[in-house]
């Protein structure tokens, strides 16, 4: 459990005032609320740092009890015991409350916070008592799925929260998309609705296919006997095969739409984008001296 | 499941402690849909999210209403942005 310099945090010394506590503490909040900064951990954690640090040095108590114990924290309590011996009770851990909720917990306070201080310094969290009672909490989740995975529509039992949700997962869903399920958050206290559940989708691709989007996209190898004279390529859709014609003379880098052999369209069922075939010809390699002459001959001939 | 469709304002003021003005203010301002259901007026659950987002930001960081409605703006446009550029990355992937 280590020290935390909440000075530091709101960027203060040691000697700031009330009002300077208030005013950088503010200041630092309106910069990294996490309402104004959605989906950056980063800034949720730094204003979880902020509204920790404020808990403390906004209350002279608490102030006092960091100030004086210090990086010696741990010893506090003995410290503070010795005191009451003594007759000098200190009152510390009163009942502040924090300025900020942003659906904060007590749990969201360190291990040294707690430590010190006692869970949320006796006062709890505002926002977080605002928001448990009346419509329920959201939840985000991720869920990892193969690209073979989101191909077809699919059922999928879930567990967030201790909760089992059966979902239908619709085929062509995307890397990186979020879905809400209305309703399948934190209950709702005192007749307020769900919270909804937030999930998105992380997408692995083990696949030999690119995708953007519905349209998928490979690239095959072709000999250079096949691609100068023409002739028959089974290629691997993502459903199966097909027998592509190779015309005679194609050039290296030819791309073909195999129209309807693409991913799902998400949402549109039995709608499917294209697949495109990019050719690539292969030299032959390790060439016996007879090839060689025979393709001398070939360039000799073009030459004249 | 909870089944609430549309919640009267009176009692959302309850629940959250405000005072009804301040909502009938975001209607009028535009900031916040309310529907009138059996002459009260309403919220829309699925407008929740969003009215609890503006209580946020209106009390930690003592927002007025019309500064709320330039964050949500902005916060739209930001997620807007957002999407865009998990389309962009996911079409980079064809070139990797």
């Amino acid at each position: 459990m280590a020290y935390i310099q909440y000075y530091k945090v709101l960027g203060l010394d040691k000697s700031a005032t009330e009002a300077e506590i208030k005013k950088a503490y503010r200041k630092l909040a309106r910069k990294y609320h996490p309402d104004v900064n959605p989906g950056d951990m980063e800034a949720e954690e730094k204003f979880k740092q902020l509204n920790e640090a404020n808990e403390v040095l906004s209350n002279p108590e608490n102030r006092k009890k960091y100030d004086k114990y210090g990086k010696d924290w741990q010893h506090a309590e003995a410290y503070e015991q010795a005191e009451k011996q003594r007759g000098q009770y200190a009152n510390a851990g009163g009942g502040s409350r924090a300025q900020y909720s942003g659906g904060f917990e007590e749990g969201d306070f360190s291990d040294f916070f707690s430590s010190m201080f006692g869970g949320a310094g006796g006062g709890g969290f505002r926002g977080g008592g605002r928001q448990a009672q009346f419509r329920g909490q959201d939840f985000n989740a991720t869920l990892e799925l193969d690209l073979r995975d989101v191909y077809e529509k699919h059922k999928r039992t879930l567990t967030v929260n201790g909760k089992n949700i059966r979902l239908t997962i619709p085929a062509g869903v995307e890397n990186g998309q979020t879905i809400k399920i209305s309703g399948y958050g934190g209950e709702g206290m005192n007749g307020g609705p769900n919270g909804d559940l937030y999930l998105e989708f992380a997408i692995r691709n083990n696949t030999t296919f690119k995708r953007d989007g519905a349209n998928l996209y490979k690239t095959v190898k072709v000999d250079l006997y096949t691609a100068v004279l023409g002739g028959e390529l089974v290629v691997d859709t993502f459903d199966g095969s097909v027998k592509l014609q190779i015309a005679p003379e194609t050039p290296s880098g030819k791309q073909v739409k195999l129209k309807g052999k693409g991913f799902p369209v998400y949402k549109k069922e039995g709608q499917f984008g294209d697949l495109y075939i990019t050719y690539e010809i292969e030299m032959p390699t390790n060439l016996s001296a007879q090839e060689r002459e025979l393709f001398a001959q070939l360039a000799k001939l073009r030459a004249s | 499941m909870n089944s609430i469709e549309f919640i009267p304002i009176p009692h959302l003021c309850k629940q959250y402690r405000i005072e009804e003005t301040f909502i009938t203010e975001l209607h009028e301002k535009g900031v916040l849909q309310l529907k009138i259901v059996e002459k009260t007026y309403c919220l829309h659950q699925d407008y929740m999210p969003v009215f609890e987002k503006i209580m946020r930001i209106h009390d930690d960081l003592h927002i007025n209403i019309e500064g709320i409605d330039v964050i949500l703006n902005l916060l739209d446009k930001i997620e807007e942005l957002n999407n865009q550029l998990k389309k962009t990355q996911n079409r980079l992937r064809l070139y990797e």
